[in-house]
Protein backbone atom coordinates (compact mmCIF):
# COMPACT_ATOMS: atom_id res chain seq x y z
CA UNK A 1 0.00 0.00 0.00
CA UNK A 2 3.09 2.36 1.23
CA UNK A 3 4.35 1.65 -2.45
CA UNK A 4 1.40 2.31 -4.66
CA UNK A 5 1.19 5.67 -2.79
CA UNK A 6 4.91 6.80 -2.78
CA UNK A 7 4.07 5.60 -7.04
CA UNK A 8 1.14 7.92 -7.14
CA UNK A 9 3.07 10.34 -5.75
CA UNK A 10 6.34 10.62 -7.63
CA UNK A 11 4.38 9.86 -10.61
CA UNK A 12 1.54 12.50 -9.83
CA UNK A 13 2.38 14.71 -12.63
CA UNK A 14 2.54 11.69 -15.43
CA UNK A 15 -0.97 10.69 -13.58
CA UNK A 16 -2.35 13.59 -14.06
CA UNK A 17 -1.10 14.27 -17.63
CA UNK A 18 -2.62 10.78 -18.41
CA UNK A 19 -5.90 11.54 -17.01
CA UNK A 20 -6.31 15.32 -19.06
CA UNK A 21 -4.86 12.81 -22.29
CA UNK A 22 -7.76 10.26 -21.96
CA UNK A 23 -10.41 13.12 -21.80
CA UNK A 24 -8.44 14.74 -24.65
CA UNK A 25 -8.75 11.77 -26.55
CA UNK A 26 -12.55 10.98 -26.21
CA UNK A 27 -13.38 15.10 -26.71
CA UNK A 28 -11.20 14.63 -29.98
CA UNK A 29 -13.00 11.61 -31.44
CA UNK A 30 -16.51 12.62 -30.44
CA UNK A 31 -17.12 15.03 -32.88
CA UNK A 32 -15.94 12.36 -35.86
CA UNK A 33 -18.44 11.97 -38.25
CA UNK A 34 -18.60 8.35 -39.42
CA UNK A 35 -17.33 8.32 -42.94
CA UNK A 36 -14.01 9.23 -41.62
CA UNK A 37 -14.02 6.25 -38.43
CA UNK A 38 -11.93 3.74 -40.75
CA UNK A 39 -9.21 6.61 -41.42
CA UNK A 40 -9.29 7.81 -38.07
CA UNK A 41 -8.95 4.60 -36.79
CA UNK A 42 -5.88 3.99 -38.65
CA UNK A 43 -4.45 7.10 -38.09
CA UNK A 44 -4.58 6.37 -34.10
CA UNK A 45 -3.15 2.50 -35.24
CA UNK A 46 -0.02 5.05 -36.36
CA UNK A 47 0.34 7.15 -33.43
CA UNK A 48 0.49 4.32 -31.32
CA UNK A 49 3.76 3.45 -33.13
CA UNK A 50 5.00 5.97 -31.07
CA UNK A 51 6.27 2.61 -28.96
CA UNK A 52 9.01 2.76 -31.45
CA UNK A 53 11.00 5.06 -29.21
CA UNK A 54 10.95 2.28 -26.51
CA UNK A 55 12.37 0.30 -29.00
CA UNK A 56 15.36 2.37 -29.61
CA UNK A 57 15.81 3.11 -26.13
CA UNK A 58 16.25 -0.65 -25.40
CA UNK A 59 17.93 -1.37 -28.69
CA UNK A 60 20.47 1.63 -27.94
CA UNK A 61 21.80 0.44 -24.70
CA UNK A 62 21.51 -3.48 -25.76
CA UNK A 63 24.14 -5.14 -24.50
CA UNK A 64 24.39 -8.82 -25.14
CA UNK A 65 23.67 -10.54 -28.31
CA UNK A 66 20.05 -11.95 -27.61
CA UNK A 67 18.83 -8.57 -26.17
CA UNK A 68 20.46 -6.72 -29.35
CA UNK A 69 18.40 -8.98 -31.62
CA UNK A 70 15.18 -9.02 -29.46
CA UNK A 71 15.74 -5.46 -29.96
CA UNK A 72 16.67 -4.95 -33.20
CA UNK A 73 13.01 -7.05 -33.81
CA UNK A 74 11.58 -4.05 -32.20
CA UNK A 75 12.93 -1.53 -34.12
CA UNK A 76 11.75 -3.03 -37.14
CA UNK A 77 7.96 -3.84 -36.08
CA UNK A 78 7.92 -0.66 -34.34
CA UNK A 79 8.81 0.71 -37.49
CA UNK A 80 6.71 -1.27 -39.95
CA UNK A 81 3.38 0.14 -36.94
CA UNK A 82 4.71 3.68 -37.58
CA UNK A 83 5.44 3.79 -41.64
CA UNK A 84 2.80 1.06 -42.79
CA UNK A 85 0.07 3.31 -40.35
CA UNK A 86 0.85 6.48 -41.68
CA UNK A 87 1.49 5.63 -45.46
CA UNK A 88 -2.34 3.34 -45.98
CA UNK A 89 -4.02 6.03 -43.71
CA UNK A 90 -2.48 8.55 -46.70
CA UNK A 91 -3.70 6.24 -48.91
CA UNK A 92 -7.41 6.03 -47.85
CA UNK A 93 -7.42 10.07 -47.50
CA UNK A 94 -6.37 10.99 -50.77
CA UNK A 95 -9.30 9.47 -51.92
CA UNK A 96 -11.56 12.02 -50.52
CA UNK A 97 -10.22 14.65 -52.42
CA UNK A 98 -12.99 17.29 -53.48
CA UNK A 99 -13.21 16.88 -57.40
CA UNK A 100 -14.04 19.97 -59.69
CA UNK B 1 17.78 9.76 -9.14
CA UNK B 2 18.46 13.28 -10.06
CA UNK B 3 17.59 14.11 -13.17
CA UNK B 4 19.84 17.54 -12.85
CA UNK B 5 22.67 15.70 -12.77
CA UNK B 6 22.48 14.64 -16.54
CA UNK B 7 21.22 17.74 -17.32
CA UNK B 8 22.41 18.64 -21.30
CA UNK B 9 21.66 20.91 -23.78
CA UNK B 10 20.44 17.76 -25.57
CA UNK B 11 18.49 16.58 -23.19
CA UNK B 12 16.37 19.79 -23.26
CA UNK B 13 15.93 19.67 -26.85
CA UNK B 14 14.87 15.85 -26.44
CA UNK B 15 12.11 17.13 -24.23
CA UNK B 16 10.87 19.74 -26.41
CA UNK B 17 10.88 17.90 -28.98
CA UNK B 18 8.63 15.00 -27.03
CA UNK B 19 6.84 18.42 -26.06
CA UNK B 20 6.04 19.65 -29.70
CA UNK B 21 5.90 15.89 -30.98
CA UNK B 22 2.66 15.66 -28.86
CA UNK B 23 0.94 18.79 -30.16
CA UNK B 24 1.51 17.46 -33.38
CA UNK B 25 -0.51 14.05 -32.59
CA UNK B 26 -3.23 15.70 -31.05
CA UNK B 27 -3.15 18.28 -34.21
CA UNK B 28 -3.28 15.39 -35.82
CA UNK B 29 -5.80 13.80 -34.32
CA UNK B 30 -8.08 16.56 -34.70
CA UNK B 31 -8.10 17.39 -38.15
CA UNK B 32 -8.56 13.68 -38.55
CA UNK B 33 -11.96 14.12 -37.98
CA UNK B 34 -12.91 16.72 -40.96
CA UNK B 35 -13.05 15.46 -44.14
CA UNK B 36 -11.52 18.48 -45.75
CA UNK B 37 -7.99 18.47 -43.61
CA UNK B 38 -7.76 15.01 -42.27
CA UNK B 39 -4.90 14.18 -45.13
CA UNK B 40 -2.91 17.22 -43.58
CA UNK B 41 -3.82 15.83 -40.04
CA UNK B 42 -1.95 12.32 -40.77
CA UNK B 43 0.81 14.55 -42.12
CA UNK B 44 1.37 16.65 -39.19
CA UNK B 45 1.31 13.44 -36.86
CA UNK B 46 3.83 11.84 -38.90
CA UNK B 47 6.25 14.79 -38.88
CA UNK B 48 5.74 14.21 -34.94
CA UNK B 49 6.42 10.69 -34.91
CA UNK B 50 9.67 11.68 -37.39
CA UNK B 51 10.80 14.33 -34.95
CA UNK B 52 10.33 12.19 -32.13
CA UNK B 53 12.11 9.04 -33.79
CA UNK B 54 14.99 11.79 -34.68
CA UNK B 55 15.80 13.34 -31.71
CA UNK B 56 15.12 10.19 -29.85
CA UNK B 57 18.44 8.36 -31.46
CA UNK B 58 20.66 12.22 -31.46
CA UNK B 59 19.74 13.20 -27.98
CA UNK B 60 18.59 10.68 -25.70
CA UNK B 61 20.60 9.53 -22.98
CA UNK B 62 20.44 6.96 -20.04
CA UNK B 63 21.85 7.01 -16.91
CA UNK B 64 24.48 9.48 -18.87
CA UNK B 65 24.95 7.05 -21.73
CA UNK B 66 23.60 8.27 -25.06
CA UNK B 67 21.99 5.62 -27.51
CA UNK B 68 24.23 3.29 -28.77
CA UNK B 69 23.82 0.41 -32.14
CA UNK B 70 23.05 3.24 -33.79
CA UNK B 71 24.29 1.39 -37.22
CA UNK B 72 21.83 -1.67 -36.42
CA UNK B 73 18.94 0.84 -35.36
CA UNK B 74 19.00 2.81 -38.87
CA UNK B 75 19.18 -0.69 -40.25
CA UNK B 76 15.94 -1.59 -38.80
CA UNK B 77 14.53 0.97 -39.50
CA UNK B 78 15.03 1.29 -42.75
CA UNK B 79 13.77 -2.70 -43.45
CA UNK B 80 11.04 -1.48 -41.40
CA UNK B 81 10.41 1.54 -43.71
CA UNK B 82 10.56 -0.39 -47.22
CA UNK B 83 8.05 -3.48 -45.81
CA UNK B 84 6.11 -1.08 -44.48
CA UNK B 85 5.99 1.37 -47.20
CA UNK B 86 5.54 -1.33 -49.78
CA UNK B 87 2.58 -3.69 -48.11
CA UNK B 88 0.48 -0.27 -47.13
CA UNK B 89 0.84 0.94 -50.97
CA UNK B 90 0.23 -2.50 -52.41
CA UNK B 91 -2.88 -3.97 -51.23
CA UNK B 92 -6.22 -3.52 -51.77
CA UNK B 93 -8.37 -1.36 -50.23
CA UNK B 94 -11.06 -3.82 -49.80
CA UNK B 95 -7.92 -5.37 -47.83
CA UNK B 96 -8.00 -2.29 -45.34
CA UNK B 97 -9.18 -3.66 -41.84
CA UNK B 98 -6.77 -6.98 -42.14
CA UNK B 99 -4.21 -4.51 -42.76
CA UNK B 100 -5.13 -2.03 -40.06
CA UNK B 101 -5.31 -4.76 -37.68
CA UNK B 102 -1.75 -6.43 -38.81
CA UNK B 103 0.20 -3.29 -38.50
CA UNK B 104 -1.72 -3.05 -34.96
CA UNK B 105 -0.30 -6.29 -34.46
CA UNK B 106 3.35 -5.11 -34.91
CA UNK B 107 3.16 -2.16 -32.46
CA UNK B 108 1.66 -4.48 -29.50
CA UNK B 109 4.71 -7.07 -30.74
CA UNK B 110 7.23 -3.91 -30.36
CA UNK B 111 5.53 -2.56 -26.82
CA UNK B 112 6.05 -6.73 -25.46
CA UNK B 113 9.36 -7.08 -26.30
CA UNK B 114 10.33 -3.77 -24.94
CA UNK B 115 9.02 -4.97 -21.80
CA UNK B 116 10.55 -8.82 -22.05
CA UNK B 117 13.80 -6.57 -22.28
CA UNK B 118 13.26 -4.82 -19.54
CA UNK B 119 12.10 -7.21 -17.01
CA UNK B 120 15.89 -8.60 -16.23
CA UNK B 121 17.25 -5.03 -15.72
CA UNK B 122 15.24 -3.45 -12.94
CA UNK B 123 16.92 -1.61 -10.49
CA UNK B 124 18.83 -3.98 -7.39
CA UNK B 125 17.90 -0.42 -5.55
CA UNK B 126 14.38 -0.01 -6.69
CA UNK B 127 13.96 -3.76 -5.60
CA UNK B 128 16.20 -3.95 -2.65
CA UNK B 129 13.98 -1.07 -1.52
CA UNK B 130 10.37 -1.86 -2.45
CA UNK B 131 10.37 -5.19 -3.71
CA UNK B 132 8.61 -6.51 -6.48
CA UNK B 133 5.87 -4.50 -5.66
CA UNK B 134 6.49 -1.49 -7.64
CA UNK B 135 4.68 0.87 -9.85
CA UNK B 136 8.45 0.36 -12.47
CA UNK B 137 7.47 -3.76 -12.53
CA UNK B 138 3.83 -3.35 -13.32
CA UNK B 139 4.25 -1.04 -16.13
CA UNK B 140 6.42 -3.59 -17.54
CA UNK B 141 4.07 -6.03 -16.72
CA UNK B 142 1.31 -4.35 -17.56
CA UNK B 143 3.23 -3.96 -21.29
CA UNK B 144 4.45 -6.92 -21.72
CA UNK B 145 0.55 -8.51 -21.15
CA UNK B 146 -1.62 -6.19 -22.83
CA UNK B 147 1.02 -5.45 -25.99
CA UNK B 148 1.01 -9.65 -26.58
CA UNK B 149 -2.86 -10.17 -26.20
CA UNK B 150 -3.02 -7.36 -28.92
CA UNK B 151 -0.26 -8.66 -30.96
CA UNK B 152 -1.79 -12.44 -31.11
CA UNK B 153 -5.31 -11.14 -30.72
CA UNK B 154 -4.77 -9.10 -34.17
CA UNK B 155 -2.57 -11.63 -35.70
CA UNK B 156 -6.02 -13.69 -35.79
CA UNK B 157 -8.29 -11.18 -36.45
CA UNK B 158 -5.89 -10.39 -39.39
CA UNK B 159 -6.09 -14.33 -40.12
CA UNK B 160 -9.92 -14.08 -39.69
CA UNK B 161 -10.61 -11.29 -41.97
CA UNK B 162 -8.63 -12.36 -44.83
CA UNK B 163 -10.24 -15.98 -44.94
CA UNK B 164 -6.77 -17.86 -43.70
CA UNK B 165 -8.79 -18.65 -40.33
CA UNK B 166 -12.20 -20.02 -39.71
CA UNK B 167 -14.32 -19.32 -36.23
CA UNK B 168 -13.82 -21.70 -33.54
CA UNK B 169 -17.15 -21.84 -31.21
CA UNK B 170 -17.24 -23.50 -27.91
CA UNK B 171 -20.03 -23.17 -25.63
CA UNK B 172 -17.83 -23.29 -22.93
CA UNK B 173 -15.50 -20.95 -24.66
CA UNK B 174 -16.48 -17.60 -22.39
CA UNK B 175 -15.37 -19.07 -19.32
CA UNK B 176 -12.52 -20.45 -20.46
CA UNK B 177 -11.06 -17.05 -21.48
CA UNK B 178 -12.44 -15.60 -17.97
CA UNK B 179 -10.60 -18.29 -16.20
CA UNK B 180 -7.76 -17.29 -17.85
CA UNK B 181 -8.17 -14.04 -17.43
CA UNK B 182 -8.35 -14.52 -13.91
CA UNK B 183 -5.30 -16.55 -14.02
CA UNK B 184 -3.46 -13.30 -15.96
CA UNK B 185 -3.89 -11.31 -13.39
CA UNK B 186 -2.79 -13.24 -10.30
CA UNK B 187 0.19 -14.15 -11.90
CA UNK B 188 0.98 -10.47 -12.50
CA UNK B 189 0.27 -10.29 -8.68
CA UNK B 190 1.96 -13.20 -7.84
CA UNK B 191 5.21 -12.07 -9.45
CA UNK B 192 5.15 -9.01 -8.27
CA UNK B 193 4.92 -10.11 -4.53
CA UNK B 194 7.98 -12.41 -4.85
CA UNK B 195 10.64 -11.92 -2.76
CA UNK B 196 13.59 -11.93 -4.76
CA UNK B 197 16.87 -10.02 -4.86
CA UNK B 198 16.82 -9.29 -8.87
CA UNK B 199 14.67 -9.12 -11.44
CA UNK B 200 16.22 -11.75 -13.66
CA UNK B 201 15.26 -14.46 -10.82
CA UNK B 202 11.38 -14.12 -12.14
CA UNK B 203 12.04 -14.46 -16.09
CA UNK B 204 10.87 -18.23 -16.36
CA UNK B 205 7.68 -16.18 -14.40
CA UNK B 206 7.91 -13.71 -17.06
CA UNK B 207 7.67 -16.28 -20.01
CA UNK B 208 4.98 -18.36 -18.57
CA UNK B 209 2.77 -14.62 -18.17
CA UNK B 210 3.94 -14.33 -21.60
CA UNK B 211 2.86 -17.59 -23.09
CA UNK B 212 -0.39 -17.23 -21.35
CA UNK B 213 -1.01 -13.75 -23.10
CA UNK B 214 -0.38 -15.08 -25.93
CA UNK B 215 -2.72 -17.69 -25.63
CA UNK B 216 -5.21 -15.68 -24.08
CA UNK B 217 -5.06 -12.98 -27.61
CA UNK B 218 -6.03 -15.76 -29.70
CA UNK B 219 -9.09 -17.40 -27.97
CA UNK B 220 -10.15 -14.15 -27.39
CA UNK B 221 -10.00 -13.20 -30.96
CA UNK B 222 -10.89 -16.89 -31.97
CA UNK B 223 -14.74 -17.20 -31.44
CA UNK B 224 -15.89 -13.76 -31.98
CA UNK B 225 -17.53 -13.47 -35.30
CA UNK B 226 -17.41 -11.26 -38.52
CA UNK B 227 -19.63 -9.07 -37.29
CA UNK B 228 -17.66 -7.88 -34.45
CA UNK B 229 -14.71 -7.80 -35.80
CA UNK B 230 -14.50 -4.01 -36.51
CA UNK B 231 -14.74 -3.74 -32.56
CA UNK B 232 -12.20 -6.17 -31.63
CA UNK B 233 -9.42 -4.31 -34.21
CA UNK B 234 -10.53 -0.86 -32.58
CA UNK B 235 -10.63 -2.63 -29.31
CA UNK B 236 -7.15 -4.25 -29.71
CA UNK B 237 -6.05 -0.75 -31.25
CA UNK B 238 -6.58 1.38 -28.06
CA UNK B 239 -5.15 -1.91 -26.25
CA UNK B 240 -1.52 -1.23 -28.10
CA UNK B 241 -2.14 2.32 -27.27
CA UNK B 242 -2.14 1.39 -23.64
CA UNK B 243 1.04 -0.96 -24.14
CA UNK B 244 2.80 2.08 -25.48
CA UNK B 245 1.69 4.55 -22.23
CA UNK B 246 3.33 2.24 -20.71
CA UNK B 247 6.72 2.43 -22.21
CA UNK B 248 6.16 5.84 -21.51
CA UNK B 249 5.86 5.15 -17.72
CA UNK B 250 8.78 3.23 -18.02
CA UNK B 251 11.60 5.86 -19.80
CA UNK B 252 9.62 8.73 -17.96
CA UNK B 253 8.99 9.20 -21.66
CA UNK B 254 6.52 11.98 -22.32
CA UNK B 255 5.66 11.32 -25.91
CA UNK B 256 5.07 7.71 -25.79
CA UNK B 257 2.64 8.40 -23.04
CA UNK B 258 0.64 11.28 -24.35
CA UNK B 259 0.86 9.36 -28.26
CA UNK B 260 -0.11 6.30 -26.16
CA UNK B 261 -2.80 7.30 -23.83
CA UNK B 262 -4.44 9.41 -26.66
CA UNK B 263 -4.77 6.24 -28.82
CA UNK B 264 -5.84 4.63 -26.06
CA UNK B 265 -8.75 6.34 -24.97
CA UNK B 266 -9.94 7.66 -28.64
CA UNK B 267 -9.48 3.74 -29.51
CA UNK B 268 -11.82 2.75 -26.14
CA UNK B 269 -14.42 5.60 -27.46
CA UNK B 270 -14.04 4.25 -31.22
CA UNK B 271 -14.90 0.70 -30.01
CA UNK B 272 -18.31 1.91 -27.53
CA UNK B 273 -19.73 4.01 -30.35
CA UNK B 274 -19.02 0.90 -32.84
CA UNK B 275 -20.81 -1.34 -29.98
CA UNK B 276 -23.61 0.93 -29.67
CA UNK B 277 -24.05 0.86 -33.77
CA UNK B 278 -24.94 -2.71 -33.03
CA UNK B 279 -26.75 -2.78 -30.07
CA UNK B 280 -23.81 -4.78 -28.35
CA UNK B 281 -22.41 -4.11 -24.84
CA UNK B 282 -18.69 -4.22 -24.78
CA UNK B 283 -18.40 -6.64 -21.88
CA UNK B 284 -20.84 -8.88 -24.24
CA UNK B 285 -18.19 -8.81 -27.04
CA UNK B 286 -15.21 -9.03 -25.00
CA UNK B 287 -16.88 -12.56 -22.61
CA UNK B 288 -19.34 -13.31 -25.07
CA UNK B 289 -19.11 -15.63 -27.81
CA UNK B 290 -21.46 -14.06 -30.50
CA UNK B 291 -21.59 -14.07 -34.37
CA UNK B 292 -24.51 -16.42 -35.08
CA UNK B 293 -24.53 -19.85 -35.40
CA UNK B 294 -28.26 -19.88 -32.90
CA UNK B 295 -31.33 -20.24 -34.98
CA UNK B 296 -34.00 -18.05 -35.52
CA UNK B 297 -37.24 -18.79 -34.11
CA UNK B 298 -38.98 -16.95 -36.54
CA UNK B 299 -39.93 -19.88 -39.80
CA UNK B 300 -39.35 -18.70 -43.34
CA UNK B 301 -42.53 -18.11 -45.11
CA UNK B 302 -43.16 -17.18 -48.72
CA UNK B 303 -41.17 -17.65 -51.45
CA UNK B 304 -38.07 -15.59 -53.18
CA UNK B 305 -39.19 -13.75 -56.47
CA UNK B 306 -36.47 -12.78 -59.08
CA UNK B 307 -36.13 -10.09 -61.56
CA UNK B 308 -34.66 -9.94 -65.03
CA UNK B 309 -32.29 -7.45 -66.15
CA UNK B 310 -34.51 -5.55 -68.39
CA UNK B 311 -37.34 -5.22 -65.53
CA UNK B 312 -34.96 -4.04 -63.45
CA UNK B 313 -33.25 -1.23 -65.89
CA UNK B 314 -37.19 -0.23 -66.68
CA UNK B 315 -38.40 0.08 -62.96
CA UNK B 316 -34.87 1.91 -61.88
CA UNK B 317 -35.00 4.17 -64.94
CA UNK B 318 -38.49 5.11 -64.69
CA UNK B 319 -38.13 6.18 -60.53
CA UNK B 320 -37.90 9.01 -59.36
CA UNK B 321 -35.57 8.31 -56.85
CA UNK B 322 -33.45 5.41 -55.50
CA UNK B 323 -31.24 4.60 -53.11
CA UNK B 324 -28.22 2.13 -53.60
CA UNK B 325 -27.16 0.35 -49.93
CA UNK B 326 -23.99 -1.04 -50.88
CA UNK B 327 -21.83 -3.64 -49.11
CA UNK B 328 -19.00 -6.12 -48.24
CA UNK B 329 -20.24 -7.99 -51.51
CA UNK B 330 -19.87 -5.00 -53.67
CA UNK B 331 -16.69 -4.15 -52.38
CA UNK B 332 -15.42 -7.76 -53.04
CA UNK B 333 -16.58 -8.00 -56.73
CA UNK B 334 -14.60 -5.00 -56.84
CA UNK B 335 -18.08 -3.34 -58.24
CA UNK B 336 -18.06 0.27 -56.86
CA UNK B 337 -16.80 1.79 -60.03
CA UNK B 338 -19.11 0.30 -62.02
CA UNK B 339 -21.75 1.19 -59.48
CA UNK B 340 -20.82 4.43 -59.74
CA UNK B 341 -21.15 4.29 -63.61
CA UNK B 342 -24.90 3.19 -62.72
CA UNK B 343 -26.02 6.12 -60.79
CA UNK B 344 -24.15 8.18 -63.34
CA UNK B 345 -26.22 6.71 -66.43
CA UNK B 346 -29.55 7.11 -63.85
CA UNK B 347 -29.33 10.86 -63.05
CA UNK B 348 -28.94 11.54 -66.66
CA UNK B 349 -32.34 9.97 -66.68
CA UNK B 350 -33.44 12.30 -64.28
CA UNK B 351 -33.62 9.70 -61.20
CA UNK B 352 -32.44 11.14 -58.00
CA UNK B 353 -29.86 8.59 -56.89
CA UNK B 354 -28.24 8.64 -52.98
CA UNK B 355 -26.42 6.04 -51.21
CA UNK B 356 -27.41 4.35 -48.01
CA UNK B 357 -24.18 3.68 -45.65
CA UNK B 358 -24.79 1.86 -42.40
CA UNK B 359 -21.91 2.76 -40.20
CA UNK B 360 -20.86 -0.84 -40.00
CA UNK B 361 -21.43 -1.77 -43.51
CA UNK B 362 -18.43 -3.10 -45.00
CA UNK B 363 -15.89 -4.88 -42.40
CA UNK B 364 -14.99 -1.17 -40.17
CA UNK B 365 -17.15 1.80 -39.26
CA UNK B 366 -16.54 4.25 -42.47
CA UNK B 367 -14.89 1.11 -44.98
CA UNK B 368 -17.58 1.73 -47.78
CA UNK B 369 -17.13 5.32 -47.55
CA UNK B 370 -13.43 4.98 -48.30
CA UNK B 371 -14.61 2.39 -51.06
CA UNK B 372 -16.54 4.34 -52.66
CA UNK B 373 -14.65 7.35 -52.64
CA UNK B 374 -11.80 5.03 -54.48
CA UNK B 375 -14.56 5.42 -56.98
CA UNK B 376 -15.51 8.98 -57.23
CA UNK B 377 -18.22 9.19 -55.51
CA UNK B 378 -18.84 12.44 -54.42
CA UNK B 379 -19.35 11.88 -50.80
CA UNK B 380 -23.21 14.62 -50.30
CA UNK B 381 -24.11 11.75 -52.16
CA UNK B 382 -23.21 9.07 -49.48
CA UNK B 383 -26.39 9.52 -46.43
CA UNK B 384 -25.97 7.85 -43.29
CA UNK B 385 -28.98 5.47 -42.43
CA UNK B 386 -30.03 7.44 -39.77
CA UNK B 387 -30.98 10.03 -42.00
CA UNK B 388 -32.36 8.39 -45.05
CA UNK B 389 -34.79 6.25 -42.88
CA UNK B 390 -37.15 8.36 -42.64
CA UNK B 391 -36.89 9.19 -46.66
CA UNK B 392 -37.39 5.53 -47.57
CA UNK B 393 -40.86 5.33 -48.05
CA UNK B 394 -40.61 8.03 -50.16
CA UNK B 395 -38.30 6.02 -51.87
CA UNK B 396 -39.46 4.12 -55.20
CA UNK B 397 -36.36 1.68 -55.61
CA UNK B 398 -33.69 0.38 -52.85
CA UNK B 399 -31.01 -1.25 -54.63
CA UNK B 400 -29.15 -3.91 -52.09
CA UNK B 401 -26.05 -4.41 -53.29
CA UNK B 402 -23.67 -7.22 -51.82
CA UNK B 403 -25.71 -6.04 -47.99
CA UNK B 404 -27.49 -8.28 -46.36
CA UNK B 405 -27.43 -7.68 -42.22
CA UNK B 406 -27.69 -4.38 -42.03
CA UNK B 407 -30.80 -4.24 -43.98
CA UNK B 408 -32.40 -7.73 -41.85
CA UNK B 409 -35.38 -6.39 -40.26
CA UNK B 410 -35.36 -9.33 -38.20
CA UNK B 411 -33.11 -6.30 -36.08
CA UNK B 412 -36.82 -4.70 -35.28
CA UNK B 413 -39.16 -8.02 -35.74
CA UNK B 414 -37.32 -11.03 -33.96
CA UNK B 415 -36.03 -10.98 -30.14
CA UNK B 416 -34.24 -13.80 -30.85
CA UNK B 417 -32.19 -13.18 -33.40
CA UNK B 418 -28.37 -11.82 -32.15
CA UNK B 419 -28.66 -8.66 -34.11
CA UNK B 420 -31.86 -7.89 -32.45
CA UNK B 421 -32.19 -4.10 -31.84
CA UNK B 422 -29.25 -3.18 -34.18
CA UNK B 423 -30.19 -0.02 -36.18
CA UNK B 424 -30.80 -1.52 -39.80
CA UNK B 425 -31.41 0.88 -43.20
CA UNK B 426 -35.11 0.12 -43.07
CA UNK B 427 -35.33 -0.99 -46.81
CA UNK B 428 -38.44 -2.53 -46.12
CA UNK B 429 -40.34 0.81 -46.29
CA UNK B 430 -39.55 1.56 -50.20
CA UNK B 431 -42.28 0.89 -52.65
CA UNK B 432 -39.40 -1.75 -54.12
CA UNK B 433 -36.76 -3.32 -53.29
CA UNK B 434 -34.05 -4.98 -55.82
CA UNK B 435 -31.81 -7.39 -54.05
CA UNK B 436 -28.61 -8.06 -55.69
CA UNK B 437 -26.57 -11.15 -54.57
CA UNK B 438 -24.52 -14.21 -55.65
CA UNK B 439 -26.73 -16.77 -54.65
CA UNK B 440 -29.02 -17.14 -51.44
CA UNK B 441 -26.21 -17.94 -48.55
CA UNK B 442 -26.57 -16.07 -45.80
CA UNK B 443 -24.61 -12.80 -44.31
CA UNK B 444 -21.79 -12.23 -42.39
CA UNK B 445 -23.82 -12.84 -38.88
CA UNK B 446 -25.06 -15.96 -40.69
CA UNK B 447 -28.79 -15.58 -39.88
CA UNK B 448 -31.97 -15.92 -42.51
CA UNK B 449 -33.07 -12.88 -43.88
CA UNK B 450 -36.74 -12.23 -44.22
CA UNK B 451 -36.15 -9.24 -46.76
CA UNK B 452 -36.02 -11.45 -49.30
CA UNK B 453 -39.06 -12.97 -48.44
CA UNK B 454 -41.04 -9.55 -48.37
CA UNK B 455 -43.38 -9.40 -51.22
CA UNK B 456 -42.02 -6.39 -52.48
CA UNK B 457 -38.48 -7.44 -52.91
CA UNK B 458 -37.07 -9.18 -55.86
CA UNK B 459 -33.74 -10.85 -56.45
CA UNK B 460 -31.39 -10.20 -58.86
CA UNK B 461 -29.14 -13.35 -58.49
CA UNK B 462 -24.88 -12.87 -60.24
CA UNK B 463 -21.82 -11.86 -58.98
CA UNK B 464 -22.13 -8.07 -58.59
CA UNK B 465 -19.70 -6.43 -61.04
CA UNK B 466 -21.16 -8.57 -63.92
CA UNK B 467 -25.02 -7.94 -62.86
CA UNK B 468 -24.00 -4.41 -62.51
CA UNK B 469 -22.21 -4.11 -66.26
CA UNK B 470 -25.30 -5.76 -67.46
CA UNK B 471 -27.77 -3.68 -65.64
CA UNK B 472 -26.15 -0.05 -66.63
CA UNK B 473 -25.89 -1.89 -70.41
CA UNK B 474 -29.95 -2.05 -70.08
CA UNK B 475 -30.38 1.27 -69.08
CA UNK B 476 -27.98 2.95 -72.01
CA UNK B 477 -30.13 1.41 -74.12
CA UNK B 478 -33.71 2.03 -72.91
Amino acid sequence: MENILQFIYVHREMIFLVILSIFLGIEVISHVPAILHTPLMSGANAIHGVVIIGAIIVMGHAETTGSMILGFLAVVLGTLNVVGGFVVTDRMLEMFKRKK
Amino acid sequence: MNEFNHYSFGISILEITYIIASVLFILGLKKLSHPLSARRGNTLAAIGMGLAILATILFHQKDGKPIGNIGFIAAAIVIGTIIGWMIAKKVKMTAMPQLVSFFNGMGGAAAALISMMEFPHVSPDLIASSGMANGHVLAILLGLVIGTVSFSGSMVAFGKLDGKVGDLRIKSMKFVNLAILIFIVAFVVFIMSSDVESSSEMLPFMYVLFGVSVLYGVLFVMPIGGADMPVVISLLNSFTGIAAAMGGFLYNNLAMLTGGILVGSAGTILTVLMCRAMNRSLLNVIVGVFGGGEESSVSVTGSVKEITLSDAAVLLSFSRKVVIVPGYGLAVAQAQHICHELDKVLEEKGVEVKYAIHPVAGRMPGHMNVLLAEADVPYEQLIESEEINPDLPNTDVVVVIGANDVVNPAAEDDPSSPIYGMPIIKARNARNIIVMKRGMGKGYAAIENMLFYNEKCRMLFGDAKSTLQNLVNEVKSL
